[in-house]
């Protein structure tokens, strides 16, 4: 069927910032999408409000707005841009609720808009718990006993008739948000309360538990014609209980007999068909591992995380598809782009095994609630291929970048057996591990099975890697042992530990003996029909598929999972990189494991191998293909990480030099250069021995900023005021090693500078400086970031462009560097300088309109700035505004301190634009989803070191007519200096205290800052947290808070008060 | 399991060496591969792999074990297994044994091992592949001699049921001629509530009408349709007397019967994932298919059949319709097992038409 001529401008929406459960998949399938379309002929216009993603480039859709993703905004682009239709599948479940608001405020109507993919009713039906229940009952397709509530006694008296444990899911939340189980009543009224509150429409279902049951995933596609088809299966290893975002996902299924999965195929068709929707949908099963009994946990109307996950695992590009078929093709028309002679109208087959392993945030959230349940917490997730489990699941323990990559923890060698138990059945992100460890303890896997449920197959077969470890600890260089636990995925690392020996040894002896992997191609049809797509995975094996070219080649490393420091920007350069480098005739090859990224289609680059980040790996590669080089600065910390072992073995690293890398990265090294180069830096030592620790705060001056070397995101790193919060702190982190230091530095009060430059070896060139609008002291990933710069002197920009063209002379940095200081006084202290591409490349690049990552990488391979035009200054600021704001996922991660401080906490970002930074901010505030009360209530509870500040924070709170709260210190302070306000009591007493204000909604804001030290569960904590938790701004800097006031402030009017003469009151 | 070596052997001298499993009988034989993902009990015991080598693309074979349930016929029918990984461990509520120990029972050998990838895209580029499993001890040369002079053995007498029987039912009644049935093609009828016999392949004409059937199936089964020489000439005549429906194989013999030829497909579609498109209504199915042969359309001209299914990636003949007569086939397998039977309604459609002769037969229509 042809496609639709009728429409010829479609608006397509993206999924604004991204925040657990909503990551870089929509910015893969928006982007597959865009270009879909433009391929079919339409004038794509693209709303998406992150800055960080590949679709809001110019070039993947045709207008590009990043505007704040509301009704408000989008209405007025719909205004403007009068398209014909709306594709709002893609944009996750924030495209799909943006529809149905537009629709809901008559906007749609008005202009005239369609909407295409999926029909309102149908996302309805999908969404609102309760329309799903009636659609599966006329269905006659079960669905577990439940109930919808828009009370918490409603929800007592259900849970009374059906009993415990149940599960509550709020209507419309992302990723879970605000659900859980409980085991009893006390349990439940609280989730409920919360979800209730969450939930857009006031609704919970209340479910009768499941957990236990098999988790089965189909994602499926339908076109017009209702023609549907099965692109992938998926099993949990993880049974119902824990959401499958934080699952091991194994596809296809593993325990499935033929019957059991026709029996859900043939479910899932009926479902989308029902539905009628036209383009990708997934649905989510459960399945008694005891009978065909099952369950339809819920339906996707929507590509999703899933989707994206099974694009990768079978080389079926859903979101692309998806596109096709929302405007009226269908899937016998339309060619599979990876055989590129048949049709989408297929189910594609597989002769591997996929993993996927979600990446949590708790190496950064030590004192995070770190238990799995239905809401889901993971940041990021990374996706393993082999041709067996074994294979696949070790491949896909060492893509997270977990300790040294082995499927081992030595932590947990000292826990006590009632431990491990309890952690079975409490499952957590280390449960892989502790299953390993369990096993190695000789546990059985009847025990484990019985407290996990986890289906005994997939305990065999990591009972086999243990097994085969035993093997192998007996044996040492043994060549067919370690050709046999090659083949199940065993790394060098891992059998270096075995031998206890070390991984360059086990590479020589393999080296010696010829023992290396072959290449296999995702072909989406098991090897039945040739494929042209250059897709490739690594497995032992005898025939290797990977051809090699005479062209020229170049490696460029990705960043692997999303993680909180290490986030989709570094994607971002990664594609771009990629496109410098197909732009200079080069060959580009690109190695990742991120199954949700734009890095990972394999369209992107001439060469995808879909691999782990490890020096093992990235070798193999560098060894079938021979390049002139590797690209490492586009790939975050994690490839910098690889450099050094690249280079011992032989690699050309492509750019600044390895040693300049480690220049700037060893602390005394760093110091040793800006000594050199005669630039202040805050003072400061590294400490390797904890003895003298204290004198050496005491002799640089409290307050120091403390950390251990070597991390990424200012893990575990602390402003510590005195000396007993210093020794808190040490008792936190591990031990001080001489290999891995303590680093103490002076902290400094001051404006935060965040500035990217390139260079060629010969000219110093500097898209923007970003000002952060929150002083030192906050993670420059955690402020919100100005450019161009509005407090800073034209003299002061001159010094840091002068000190950052000293730095990189000196280092001869080629490529991109990114340098923070801190403005202190006219003063310009050096604090970090990274030899690579940093978090503020994509949004610079958006918003000076240089594409940063693409100049580098040809800078790299040899082009001249100055033949280009650049020379070494600060390019002209533009007229406008632009802000990045940090996006939190604080309302998923529980007994997470939502206080800003040097360590980085964010998982998104989102951008603000406009000709005043009132402006700017308002939209970007919005943009990251806060909706900014013009009037109200704001609650103060502040430090003693703070209240100063606080007042005259307060007083401009004052001025704009809301009504003061605050704790009693803080209260007595401010009523001190004549403001009125509201002493409310300490948590627990029983009138109107500080929480019950916050749970009842009676605040709009609430501004805290951090006491002292970092005591969890402290007053100031739970005040924090149960502001998040009731979705009320928490602000927990001062500097924030001005900002926001500001903008409060320019859209609203005071009343003012006439003194003598007609003059206004200040 | 046993631990032992075993080889694999192709006409043109490509050898692999694996470990066995199963049986340890030597044989030789066409290799074909199949891609579908789940369904290996299923297959196995598909007559329609009768005397055929099988190699899974999928690497793992075995993971849920065998069950009592989901068998195409009484035993495995493969002779000879070919797969990446077997699982010994298999994990299922209705598992009784393993893939192992199913195939131990019907001294059918298996080869584990090898790089089913690269055996695959030889299979795939040279089309039919012979090759033997056998012991290590078994000369290299005397199996290349042994696999260029080997015939193609007429295989269909060996699967096909030797005397008729009957599973009774209260709706139409069905004759079905026995090519190699697979069990679910009578799932699919007793569902229906047919009255349904099952007749050997070389029963004929007269034996079969005196059954009175409202309609007749020729059901799947291996080999080349040309070799079952005795059906052909029975569909013959059957075709100008009843309503008839063929899948498999029996749309083969059909389009044989009436003055089509058959060729051979430069590589065989075996497996669950082939979408089929339905010319008349213009929709696209996934189905299930287990060919080596094809009809070849150029010799469709002259004959009173049409096509009704086309195969949408490599638009081979999937179904026909007699202009005349009511008598249509199939090539794919509507019933599924493995696979999906979303194309189940051809029964329907069959079925449906039948009602005519039912009256005309002396049945009731409403039991
Ligand atoms: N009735 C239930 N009992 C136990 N666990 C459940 C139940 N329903 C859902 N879950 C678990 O909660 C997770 C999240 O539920 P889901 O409906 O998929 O919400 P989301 O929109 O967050 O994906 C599922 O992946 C599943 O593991
Ligand atoms: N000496 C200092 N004085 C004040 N703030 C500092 C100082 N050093 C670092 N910071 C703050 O800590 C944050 C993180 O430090 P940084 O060295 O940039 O670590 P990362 O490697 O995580 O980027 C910075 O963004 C800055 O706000
Ligand atoms: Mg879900
Ligand atoms: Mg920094």
């Amino acid at each position: 069927m042809p496609k639709n001529t009728e429409i010829e401008k479609i608006l397509v929406i993206g999924s604004g910032p991204i925040v657990i459960g909503q990551a870089a998949e929509f910015d893969y399938s928006g982007t597959q999408a865009c270009q879909s379309l433009k391929e079919e002929g339409y004038t794509v216009i693209l709303a998406n409000s992150n800055p960080a993603t590949i679709m809001t480039d110019h070039t993947i859709a045709d207008k590009v707005y990043m505007e704040p993703l509301t009704v408000e905004f989008l209405s007025k682009i719909i205004r403007k841009e009068r398209p014909c239709a709306i594709l709002p599948t893609l944009g996750g479940q924030t495209g799909l609720n943006l529809a149905v608001a537009l629709n809901e405020s008559g906007i749609l109507a008005e202009c005239q808009v369609q909407l295409l993919g999926t029909s309102l009713e149908a996302i309805k039906k999908a969404e609102d718990r309760e329309k799903f229940r009636t659609l599966m009952e006329q269905l006659n397709e079960p669905v577990p006993p439940s109930d919808i509530v828009t009370s918490v006694e409603a929800a007592v008296n259900f849970a009374e008739k059906i009993g415990y444990p149940l599960i509550v899911r709020p209507a419309f939340t992302l990723g879970g948000t605000g659900g859980g189980m409980c085991d009893n009543r006390e349990q439940l009224e609280h989730i409920v309360q919360n979800g209730l509150k969450l939930s857009p429409v006031s609704q919970c279902l209340i479910e009768k538990s499941i957990a236990g049951y098999k988790e089965i995933e189909y994602e499926v596609i339908r076109d017009k014609k209702d023609q549907a088809i099965v692109v992938c299966n998926m099993e949990n290893m993880d049974p119902v209980g824990i959401h499958t975002g934080d699952s091991i996902v194994f596809a296809p299924s593993v325990t499935l007999t033929d019957r059991e999965n026709q029996l859900l195929r043939k479910v899932s068709l009926k479902l989308i068909r029902a539905l009628e929707i036209e383009g990708g949908c997934n649905v989510q099963l459960a399945l008694d591992p005891y009978s065909f009994q099952y369950y339809i946990i819920e339906v996707n109307p929507r590509v999703s995380r899933s989707s994206a996950l099974a694009s990768k695992a079978t080389g079926y590009p859903i979101a692309k598809i998806a596109a096709k078929i929302a405007v009226g093709l269908t899937l016998d028309e339309i060619i599979n782009p990876i055989t590129g002679t048949t049709f989408a109208c297929f189910e594609p087959a597989l002769d591997y095994v996929v993993t996927k392993i979600p990446r949590f945030p708790f190496d950064k959230f030590v004192s995070g609630d770190r238990k799995l349940g239905t809401q889901m917490k993971a940041t990021g997730e990374i996706m393993a291929i082999g041709r067996n489990i074994e294979e696949s699941l070790l491949k896909g323990i060492r893509s997270l970048e977990i300790g040294n990559g082995d499927l081992y923890l030595q932590n947990l060698e000292s826990i006590s057996e009632k431990e491990i138990k309890n952690r079975l059945e409490h499952a957590d992100d280390e449960r892989i591990f502790v299953i390993a460890h369990a096993l190695r303890r000789g546990m059985t896997i009847d025990e484990i099975y019985h407290i996990t449920k986890i289906d005994p197959l997939f305990l065999r077969k990591i009972n086999h890697i243990i097994e085969l470890e035993k093997e192998v600890a007996l044996q040492s260089f043994h060549l067919e042992t370690l050709e046999k636990v090659k083949q199940f995925g065993f790394s060098d690392i891992q059998i270096a530990r075995l031998w206890e020996t070390t991984e360059e040894k086990i590479y020589e002896y393999r080296y010696e003996n010829n023992i290396f992997p072959v290449y296999k191609k995702v072909d989406t049809c098991a090897g039945s029909v040739e494929s042209t797509a250059p897709y490739f995975y690594s497995t032992y094996e005898q025939e290797n598929e990977s051809i090699r070219t005479d062209q020229k080649k170049v490696i460029v490393l990705g960043s692997g999972p999303i993680r909180i420091g290490q986030g989709i920007e570094f994607d971002y350069a990664t594609v771009h990189s990629v496109q410098a480098i197909k732009e200079m005739g080069y060959e580009a090859i690109i190695i990742n494991n991120n199954p949700e990224t734009v890095s990972t289609d394999f369209s992107v680059s001439d060469k995808l191998y879909f691999e782990p980040l490890t020096l093992e790996e990235v070798m193999h590669i560098v060894r079938v293909e021979d390049p002139i080089g590797v690209i490492v600065q586009f790939g975050g910390q994690t490839a910098i990480n690889l450099a050094e072992g690249l280079r011992k073995r032989g690699v050309t690293i492509l750019g600044t030099s390895l040693e300049a890398i480690d220049r700037a990265e060893d602390r005394n090294k760093f110091e040793q250069l800006l000594e050199d180069l005669n630039l202040t830096r805050p003072k400061g030592k590294a400490i390797t021995d904890k003895k003298i620790v204290h004198e050496t705060a005491e002799a640089i001056g409290y307050p120091v900023l403390v950390r251990p070397s070597y991390v990424i995101g200012g893990s575990q790193m602390e402003i510590v005021h005195d000396e007993e919060e210093l020794s808190t702190y040490l008792q936190k982190i591990p031990a001080i090693k001489s290999n891995k230091p303590l680093l103490i530095d002076q902290y400094i009060t001051g404006i935060e500078v965040d500035i990217d430059a390139i260079s060629d070896g010969k000219t110093t060139f500097i898209p923007g400086i970003m000002e952060h609008i929150e002083r030192a002291g906050v993670h420059s990933g955690d402020s919100i970031a100005v450019y161009p710069p509005q407090r800073l002197s034209e003299s002061v920009k001159q010094k840091c462009l002068e000190a950052t063209d000293k730095i990189v002379k000196e280092l001869e940095v080629i490529g991109l560097v990114n340098i923070q200081f801190i403005i202190h006084e006219d003063d310009v202290y050096v604090i970090e300088v990274n030899p690579r591409a940093s978090r503020t490349i994509p949004f610079l690049s958006k918003v000076t309109g240089i594409t940063m990552a693409n100049l580098a990488t040809k800078c790299i391979l040899g082009e001249s700035l100055q033949n280009k035009g650049f020379t070494t200054e600060i390019y002209p600021e533009p007229e406008n505004v632009y802000v990045k704001l940090p996006v939190f996922s604080f309302e998923k991660l529980r007994s997470v301190d939502t206080t800003l401080g040097p360590e980085m906490k964010s998982t998104g970002e989102a951008i603000g634009y406009d000709s005043t930074l009132e402006k700017a901010l308002y939209k970007g505030l919005t943009a990251s989803g806060i909706t900014i009360p013009f009037e109200g209530s704001v609650l103060i509870t502040v430090a003693d070191k703070d209240k100063a500040e606080a007042y005259k924070i307060a007083k401009r709170f004052y001025e704009l007519g809301f009504q003061l709260y605050a704790t009693e210190g803080t209260a007595k302070y401010l009523s001190d200096k004549n403001l009125p306000v509201m002493a409310v009591g300490k948590i627990g007493t029983d009138k109107k205290n500080v929480l019950s204000i916050i749970q009842n909604g009676e605040v709009q804001f609430v501004v805290n800052t951090l006491t002292s030290g970092k005591q969890p569960r402290s007053d100031g904590f739970r005040i924090r947290r149960e502001a998040v938790e009731h979705g009320i701004i928490s602000l927990t800097n001062l500097d924030t808070s001005e900002a926001i006031l500001h903008v409060i402030d320019s859209a609203t009017f005071r009343a003012r008060l006439i003194t003598e003469k007609g003059v206004l009151e200040a | 399991m046993t631990m032992t070596k075993r080889q694999l052997i192709l006409a043109d001298g490509t050898t692999f060496i694996g470990k066995a499993f199963g049986g340890s009988a030597n044989v030789s034989g066409e290799i074909i591969f199949n891609t579908s993902m789940t369904g290996y009990q299923e297959i196995i015991s598909d007559p329609s792999y009768y005397d055929l080598i099988t190699l899974f693309t999928y690497p793992s074979i075995g993971s849920y074990g065998v069950n009592r349930d989901d068998f195409e016929s009484l035993s495995a029918k493969v002779s000879g297994v070919i797969v990446k990984e077997i699982c010994s461990e298999p994990s299922n509520f209705r598992s009784e044994e393993t893939i192992d120990q199913l195939l131990l029972k019907h001294n059918i050998p298996g080869i584990a091992g090898i790089d089913t990838r690269m055996l695959t895209r030889i299979l795939r580029e040279k089309g039919a592949v012979k090759g033997m499993i056998s012991n290590l001890d078994v000369d290299r040369e005397e199996i290349i001699i042994k696999l260029t002079n080997e015939k193609e053995k007429d295989v269909v007498q060996n699967v096909s049921t030797t005397r008729p029987y009957i599973v009774p039912g209260r709706g139409k009644r069905i004759v079905v001629i026995d090519m190699g049935m697979k069990h679910q093609i009578l799932h699919e009828l007793t569902e229906r509530d047919c009255h349904v016999t099952v007749v050997p392949y070389d029963y004929s004409e007269e034996d079969i009408l005196q059954f009175k059937p409202d309609g007749i199936i020729i059901s799947n089964g291996p080999g080349n349709p040309k070799a079952v020489t005795t059906t052909i000439h029975t569909v013959k005549s059957l075709v100008l007397k009843t309503s008839i429906l063929g899948i498999g194989l029996g749309h083969q013999i059909i389009a044989l019967a009436c003055g089509a030829n058959t060729k051979r497909l430069p590589v065989g579609s075996f497996g669950n994932n082939f979408p089929v498109k339905d010319l008349q209504r213009n929709q696209t199915w996934i189905t299930t298919q287990s060919c080596r042969y094809t009809v070849d359309e150029s010799t469709l001209k002259d004959t009173d059949l049409t096509i009704s299914y086309r195969s949408i990636n490599d638009h081979t003949i999937q179904g026909l319709a007699h202009k005349i007569y009511p008598v249509i086939s199939v090539q794919f397998q509507p019933e599924g097992a493995p696979g999906s039977n979303e194309t189940n309604f051809i029964f329907d459609t069959f079925l449906k038409e039948l009602a005519n002769n039912q009256m005309n037969n002396g049945g009731l229509l409403h039991a």
